[in-house]
This record gives C-alpha cells, sequence and structure tokens, in this order.
C-alpha cells in the first residue's frame, strides 16, 4: 500500500512540472478519438470519448473497474467496433462512419492483463509469431537472431526462448509479451493492466523496465490501469475515465494537483475536503484563509487540499488535536480535529455539520512521537487549494 | 481522507468488462461468424429430424387411440422398470466415477498411474459384450438388478473420465484454502471439492442415463424389458406400427425430462483459466490404514468390470478353436467397421465445430438455442434416430433408404453431443485473448484462428473424434435398423451369432471390438487430461 503512494510519487514530481508539454495537438497527434461511445446490450459502456494521444507520448487511462477504461482499449486495438465516433491513427480513419481497419492491419502492440502468451508454443515461437521470416534479412536464423535481441531487450536471458510460458513467473511473462507486441516494431502499444497481476515490488520494477524500453525504441504508448499511482508515475498524459467519460485529461501533476472535480480529486490521491467560503481568490474555512487559483465561485465552496500541502510547523497560524494516529514506518497519518471556524460564526455555513466540535482531517508526518492522541499541534498550509461548487456530491 | 481500498481490485475489472464483450450485440458482426451462425442453424434443424418424426407420428395417431397405446399396464410396467434402472444405476455410477477419480488424483494410491487407466478401461467393452460374458458367467442372470449390475460395470467410466479430468485441473489451492478455514479433508471434498465437479457430474450422469434409455442389446441378452427392447421387439414383428411409435414417443419424453434436469444445473461460469504462472501441484491424502480398501475396491470393481468380461471372451474363444476365424466372414465386417467409424467421426467432428464455437464463444440465447436443439436430438435414442430415418427416408427419398450416407448420418446425430462437449471444453480452454493476441501481432481473424484456437482445440476436438469412432464400433441397435444390405458390422455380426446363442462363434467379434475400442480408450483418457492441462 505505502510503496505505492500517489502523493509521494507525485511530490518528487513538484521541482519539474511539464505542464506545457502535456496537452497534444492535432498535428503531431498520432492516436485521434473522436466522440466514440459503445453500448453492450442496453448498457452505455462509453458515452462520447474524446482523446488525442502525441506521437511517442505515453498516456495512462485511469479509472475506477467497471469505467470503460479496457472497453476503450479494445476499441483502438480493433478488437471491437465503436457503435459511433471515429478513431484516427496517423490521421487515417480505422474505425467510424464508413470506415474499418480490422486488428491485424492496425499495426498496433497490445500487451494484455495476463500475457495472454500461447500456451502450446515456446517463449521463442511466442514471440517470432507476428515475424515474417521471408522479410527478414536472415530467414530462419535471423528470427533466431531477432528474438535473441528482444529478449534482450526486455532484459530476460537469450536461453529463455527454449521455455515454455508456464515455466515463467508472472513478471517474465509480462517481458515476453511485451518482447512479442515489440517484434513488429508498432509505433503504438497498447497496454491493458499488464502489471496488475504481479506483486508490489515486481510491479514497479517491471513497469520501470517496460517504460524505459518503450521510451528507448520511441513508440507511442497507451496503458490503461485502475491504479493512480501508477498512471502518475508511467505516463505523461493521465486521463480519468469515469463512468464512460474521460473527467480528465493532462499532465500527471497538473490533474494530481488541480483535478476537474472532486470524485477526480479522491481517485488520484488522497484528499483532505473542507467547507469554505470564497471571496475573490481567496477560501477561508477551518485553515484559515488559503488561495485558490481559479475559484469557480463565490460565496460557500468545498475546498480540496493534497495532505503533504498540510505541514506541522511550530510557529503555524492553525491549531489542530491529535485525535488518533496510524503508523506505517516511513510515515504517520495524523487524524486532527480543528477548531470551528470564524466564517461558521457569521452564519455562512450551517453550523449543524460540526456536532463534535470542527471538521476532521488527514495529514501525514515522518516523526510518529510528535503526534500523541490529544496533543496540540500548529499547522501551516502551503501553495494554492483547489475550490469545487458545493453542490458536487462526494463521488460513492 | 478518500480510502484507496475501495478501488476494486484488477481481476474483476478485466473479467467485468470482456464477458459484456462477449455477451455485447454487435452492430456489424464478422463475416465468419455469420457463416458459422448459418452453418449452426442447418445442422439443428437437420438434427430435428428424430423429434419432429416422435411428434408428427404421434399427433398422426389421434389423441384417443395415442391414450389407449400409451395408458396401459404393459408400458406401466415399461417405464417402472426403465426408471427404477435409472434411478439406481445411475448414483451407483456417480460414487463408482467420483470416488475412482477422487482416489486417482487425490489421495496416495500406491499404483495410481495404472489404476487411472485401469479405471477407464471397461468403456472399451460394450454393454452388450459385457452382458453376453456375464450370461456366460451366470445363466441365470435376469430382471432388474442383473441390468443395474451390467449397466454399473460398464458405464461408470462415463463418469469417471471428466471427474479425473477435472479433479486433475483443479486448483488444490482452493482445498488449501478450505483446509485453512477448519475444513477436514472430508468435509473439504464436500464442500468444496464436489461443487467443482458438478460440471462433470452432470454431463456423466446424463450420459449414463441416455445410455441406460437407449440400450437394447444389453437388456435384450439379459431379458430385462425397457422401452428401447420392447419397441425393437414391436418394430420386428409390425415394422413400422403404431404401438412401437406411441412408445417411441414415451421414451423420447423421458430423454427430454433427463436434459431438462441437465440444463438446468450446468450453469454457464466461464472456465478458461485466466491465471498466470504455474499452478501448484496438488497434495495427496495420504491413506495409510484405507489403502489396503482402496486397493481392494479397485481390485474387485475393475475385475467385475473388465476382468470378468474378458475373460469369458477369452474363454469361448478357446473353446471354439480355430473354425470361429474365418477370414472371409469376419474381415469385411472390420473393414467396414473402421471405415463407417473413421467416416462418421470426422463428419461429426465438423459438424461440431461451428455449434461448439458459437457456444463458447459467442453466448446468446441463439446459440444456447442451436445447442439445445443438437442435446435433444443427441437424447434420442438409437433405436429412435433409426425409426426416423427409416420412415423420412422411405417416405421422402426412397433413394436414400439403405444406404451408407443415412447410416453415416445416423451416427453423426447419435455422436454428435461427444464430439461437441469436447470441442466447447478445448474451446473454452483457449481464451479468445489469445485469438486477439494473435490479430494483433498482424495475423488476419482466420489465420489467428487456425493458428491459434484450433491448435489448441485440435487435442479435444481428437479426443471427441475417438469417442464417435468409439460410439460407432459398439453401435448397435441404429446399425441394425439402417445398415445397407449386405452391410456388416463387428457389432451387428456379434449380434446376430450370439442371438443364434453362437456365443463361440460371437466371440472373435467381441474381441476385436474390445481390440479396437482399447486404444481408442486409451487415448480418450489420456486427451482428456491434456484438454484439462496436464
Amino acid at each position: 500500500m505505502t510503496d505505492t503512494h500517489p502523493s509521494r510519487e507525485a511530490r518528487s514530481r513538484l521541482p519539474e512540472p511539464r505542464i506545457a508539454a502535456s496537452v497534444a495537438t492535432s498535428t503531431n497527434s498520432h492516436l485521434e478519438i473522436d466522440a466514440v461511445t459503445k453500448n453492450f446490450g442496453s448498457q452505455a459502456v462509453l458515452k462520447g470519448v474524446n482523446l488525442s494521444v502525441a506521437r511517442g507520448g505515453t498516456t495512462a487511462i485511469v479509472g475506477p473497474s467497471g469505467s470503460g477504461k479496457t472497453t476503450l482499449l479494445r476499441l483502438i486495438a480493433g478488437f471491437e467496433h465503436p457503435d459511433t465516433g471515429s478513431i484516427s491513427l496517423n490521421g487515417t480513419k480505422v474505425a467510424g462512419e464508413n470506415a474499418w481497419v480490422p486488428a491485424h492491419k492496425r499495426h498496433v502492440g497490445y500487451v494484455a492483463q495476463d500475457g495472454a502468451l500461447f500456451p502450446h508454443l515456446t517463449v521463442g515461437q511466442n514471440i517470432s509469431f507476428g515475424l515474417d521470416p521471408a522479410k527478414l534479412p536472415g530467414g530462419r536464423r535471423g528470427v533466431k537472431e531477432r528474438v535473441a535481441e528482444l529478449l534482450d531487450m526486455v532484459s530476460l536471458d537469450p536461453g529463455m526462448a527454449k521455455r515454455r510460458p508456464h515455466q515463467l513467473s508472472g513478471g517474465q511473462q509480462q517481458r515476453v509479451a511485451l518482447a512479442r507486441a515489440l517484434a513488429r516494431e508498432p509505433e503504438l502499444m497498447l497496454l491493458d493492466e499488464p502489471f496488475s497481476a504481479l506483486d508490489a515490488g515486481l510491479r514497479v520494477a517491471t513497469r520501470r523496465a517496460v517504460g524505459q524500453v518503450l521510451k528507448d525504441a520511441g513508440v507511442t504508448t497507451i496503458l490503461v490501469t485502475h491504479d493512480q499511482a501508477e498512471a502518475l508515475s508511467f505516463a505523461d498524459q493521465v486521463a480519468v475515465m469515469r463512468g464512460g467519460k474521460l473527467a480528465q485529461i493532462g499532465n500527471p501533476f497538473v490533474v494530481y494537483t488541480r483535478p476537474a472535480d472532486r470524485a477526480t480529486a479522491e481517485f488520484l490521491g488522497d484528499a483532505v475536503i473542507l467547507d469554505a467560503w470564497m471571496e475573490g481568490s481567496l477560501a477561508t474555512c477551518s485553515l484559515g484563509g488559503i488561495p485558490v487559483r481559479r475559484p469557480p465561485a463565490q460565496g460557500r465552496v468545498q475546498l480540496m487540499l493534497r495532505p503533504e500541502q498540510i505541514r506541522i510547523s511550530e510557529d503555524g497560524p492553525i491549531r489542530g488535536t491529535v485525535v488518533d494516529t496510524d503508523y506505517f514506518g516511513p510515515e504517520t497519518t495524523v487524524r486532527l480535529q480543528l477548531p470551528v471556524p470564524p466564517v461558521l460564526a457569521a452564519g455562512a455555513i450551517p453550523d449543524h455539520r460540526y456536532p463534535g466540535g470542527g471538521e476532521i482531517i488527514t495529514i501525514r508526518h515522518w516523526n510518529a512521537s510528535i503526534a500523541r492522541p490529544g496533543t496540540e499541534l500548529r499547522l501551516r498550509v502551503v501553495g494554492e487549494a483547489v475550490a469545487f461548487p458545493v453542490d458536487e456530491q462526494p463521488s460513492p | 481522507m478518500t480510502n484507496k481500498l475501495a478501488v476494486p481490485g484488477p481481476s474483476g475489472d478485466l473479467k467485468t468488462d470482456t464477458t459484456t464483450a462477449g455477451r455485447g450485440k454487435r452492430p456489424r458482426p464478422p463475416l465468419g461468424v455469420s457463416v458459422v451462425s448459418i452453418m449452426a442453424v442447418l445442422i439443428a434443424l437437420f438434427s430435428l429430424v428424430p423429434l419432429a418424426y416422435v411428434i408428427v407420428m404421434t399427433a398422426a395417431t389421434g389423441w384417443d387411440t395415442a391414450v389407449s397405446l400409451i395408458v396401459r399396464p404393459r408400458v406401466g410396467e415399461l417405464l417402472l422398470n426403465t426408471v427404477l434402472l435409472t434411478v439406481v444405476t445411475v448414483p451407483l455410477c456417480l460414487v463408482l466415477g467420483v470416488g475412482g477419480a477422487w482416489l486417482v488424483e487425490r489421495t496416495t494410491l500406491v499404483g495410481r498411474k495404472w489404476w487411472a487407466v485401469l479405471l477407464a478401461a471397461p468403456l472399451a467393452i460394450p454393454a452388450f459384450v459385457n452382458s453376453y460374458a456375464w450370461v456366460s458367467a451366470v445363466p441365470s442372470l435376469g430382471g432388474l438388478w442383473s441390468g443395474v449390475l451390467i449397466a454399473t460395470l460398464s458405464y461408470f467410466p462415463l463418469v469417471y473420465i471428466p471427474a479425473a479430468a477435472t479433479l486433475s485441473r483443479l486448483d488444490p489451492a482452493i482445498e488449501q484454502s478450505a483446509a485453512s478455514l477448519g475444513l477436514g479433508a472430508w468435509r473439504a471434498f464436500f464442500r468444496v471439492v464436489l461443487p467443482q465437479l458438478r460440471v462433470a457430474m452432470t454431463g456423466g450422469g446424463l450420459l449414463v442415463a441416455l445410455h441406460l434409455l437407449a440400450e437394447y442389446g444389453a437388456f435384450a441378452m439379459i431379458r430385462f424389458d425397457t422401452f428401447t427392447t420392447a419397441i425393437m421387439v414391436q418394430y420386428q414383428s409390425t415394422f413400422n406400427g403404431t404401438a412401437g411409435n406411441m412408445l417411441a414417443s414415451v421414451l423420447v419424453f423421458l430423454c427430454l425430462i433427463l436434459l431438462l434436469v441437465e440444463v438446468r444445473s450446468r450453469g454457464s461460469a466461464r472456465y478458461a483459466r485466466i491465471g498466470s504462472g504455474a499452478q501448484a501441484r496438488a497434495l495427496r491424502l495420504p491413506l495409510h490404514a484405507y489403502q489396503v480398501p482402496a486397493q481392494l475396491s479397485l481390485i474387485a470393481l475393475t475385475g467385475l468390470a473388465f476382468g470378468l468380461p474378458l475373460t469369458f471372451v477369452l474363454r469361448w474363444i478357446i473353446a471354439g478353436g480355430p473354425e470361429i476365424w474365418a477370414a472371409e466372414e469376419f474381415m469385411p465386417a472390420l473393414l467396414q467397421t473402421l471405415a463407417y467409424g473413421l467416416g462418421a467421426a470426422v463428419v461429426t467432428t465438423l459438424v461440431a465445430f461451428p455449434m461448439a464455437y458459437l457456444a463458447v464463444r459467442r453466448p446468446s440465447w441463439f446459440s444456447k438455442s442451436l445447442e439445445l436443439s443438437n442435446y435433444i436430438t443427441s437424447s434420442m435414442p438409437g433405436i429412435v434416430v433409426g425409426l426416423a430415418f427409416v420412415t423420412v427416408s422411405i417416405r421422402m427419398a426412397p433413394s436414400m433408404y439403405q444406404t451408407s450416407a443415412l447410416l453415416i448420418a445416423a451416427y453423426v446425430l447419435l455422436f454428435l453431443p461427444r464430439a461437441l462437449v469436447n470441442i466447447r471444453s478445448g474451446l473454452s480452454q483457449a481464451p479468445k485473448e489469445l485469438d486477439e493476441a494473435a490479430q494483433a501481432l498482424g495475423k488476419p481473424p482466420l489465420l489467428a484462428f487456425l493458428r491459434v484456437t484450433l491448435r489448441l482445440t485440435a487435442p479435444a476436438a481428437a479426443g471427441g473424434a475417438a469417442l464417435v469412432f468409439l460410439g460407432i464400433v459398439n453401435e448397435l441397435t441404429a446399425t441394425l435398423l439402417l445398415s445397407p444390405n449386405g452391410t456388416s458390422t463387428l457389432a451387428t455380426e456379434f449380434w446376430s451369432k450370439s442371438s443364434e446363442i453362437d456365443y463361440a462363434g460371437a466371440a472373435p467379434y467381441a474381441l476385436l471390438m474390445i481390440l479396437i475400442s482399447a486404444p481408442m480408450t486409451y487415448l480418450l483418457f489420456q486427451q482428456s487430461k491434456k484438454v484439462a492441462g496436464q
């Protein structure tokens, strides 16, 4: 759990925001998805999806299960037809009105969740499955060399070519599946939760290795995942999918720090949500006055902060009382009760929300010993908050 | 603070997405699928000929005549015989089949590799040969309990083989989980393992029951009357009498009831293994003091089911001396049996494929009804298929009457489910994700299908074809009704000789049937393991 913590990985990115590179323009776009819908029977799985992926870029489609992200990937691969809308690769329409290019002619690499290695073939035969010996220099010998080369590319021993898929570990199977997909040198690689079956340590290592291989090969990559940390660390463009639509598309730093709505905020990582009163660009809440960039409304709003934005500081302006703590080793989550905000007294926010005192928030700290229940701590808020209109309901 | 644990795991996600994809309505089905669908519909329509025959004949008879022919003591007696036979024999076969499979696959039984094969071996002996041997051993045999004895010994491998295949594939982790939840070996078996065997048991049980309803030779030999033997007697005396047709309609009704039971309990789970990594080896339950009783029971069972018939066939052969080996008599029978067996096995496998493909890859009400129509047909006893084909060909296509094509068509209808069940399980071991992976690697759908799905299904299809062949070599009833003039098969020659009480003369045919069936049975046994992933 803790080693895939989104906030820490995102925090490490803080010094180098890459906002400018985020949104692909249509001129250098590799993949263009335009208003795609897909129903299975009466169930609408995709309700109008638009997505543009830049050449050589890495895009993660992230969303909870059942949000339609795997279906979107299968549409790109050509395993399903869209009901309406169109999909273009390199400016050529491959699916849509009067257009259809079948999967085998799209030249798109695809790695399934479990690798989908052919059980009746050896590792080498799996990798060379898509290769045409007639088109390789050296014929059959060329195939053998290419297989060894690909195995090396995914950091596997060339001796593995003779093994059977069931003799490999899960991580090795995934690497073979990647080598098999890379064999035909596709320009676009689709990864359908390829790391989710691996255990945590292997997952991070395999993800890194795969990402590096694809980056070196200059392959445009689309990763589907339900793991927000994986999406944020792997991709340079994150598309958040929810209920058959893309809720937000952008640079990982942007979607994490400035989510478009509360559900996205909570899906991408831990969020502190507070009632607040917006005046100009300053929100007043239990943590005092906090600047907000582009406030959506004035008056009552909901304020979102990431836990790592709230620091314990001896001269901090806000007091909070420790309710309880949860120790994780490198860090401790601390639940704090805040004082009743002054805006309450002004009647701006109904006070029935705080029956036992002020709001309770959760923050993180590295030092477990300073936070005993009942201790009063002083807090300081770093950076800007994000405000959402108050009528928004939290996601289920 | 939100709870990240609320995000469900990846496996559920993938499964949900793919199953909805499979079930989904497609605005533009690929050309291949519609061709497959049309073929499947044609096969299904053709396969409904026997059922249509029974319905038309019953309707033509008129209500009053039908009632007077059905509601009479003779039918009641046949019904009682048939029902008693079924309700006693099927549970016995389930106990012997599952018990044997469990001993072989899940315990430290000594010599389990040999036992695994020996328990499948009785399938190589046709039930009517078994009956012949038992009558030779105990001439006074007759009636219900003799029928139960012979049928149980002949048919329990029909449960044993699928049960053993399922047990060998079963992930031992689920038994270990049950143990960790405090279940002892016995309770774990009943609460965790047995439910996993549901498909094997309902399928095997249905096969046994249908065999019981359809078997003619074995019961005729011990003078035990069932619907099938009574219909045959009627047919031989009046050719196409109304009384015989009415008996057939009751028989068909019984078969349909059995089907209903099986269809309801089959379920619709997906059986392809999606997980990755090598499967753990099964833990075996130490038998300790039970080793000796287990060995003794298996010796008794295989001795009675396999040893005794083989012994008596050999005794007749020794008693008969060299004069029973007249090559000009048995060579034609042997060659014709092989030709019919191979031809019909190939045709049946080809015919079963579209149906199995639709059932596994595009499950819908459409594919289910197609498959159901085939199961209905396949439940039709040989005697009903034979009667239907005789009547329909005489009335509508006289040139077809008594041709090999008609006999092969009857074989296809009779043995389609054997091929279907095998190809179905083979296909479900080849998840469609593999086909898609091949397409993503640049293979056109047809080539991807040939190189991946067909290749992975081939062992199961071969197993199905072997089963069909086995069935044809041992088929007696429909062959008696439909074989062209001058055609003799091993089964019909055996039958005519033993009907004339020339037991020694019948023995070479019995031995040949066993010898042909034995390697097929062994192959079938091996394939069932391979299909199950070993």
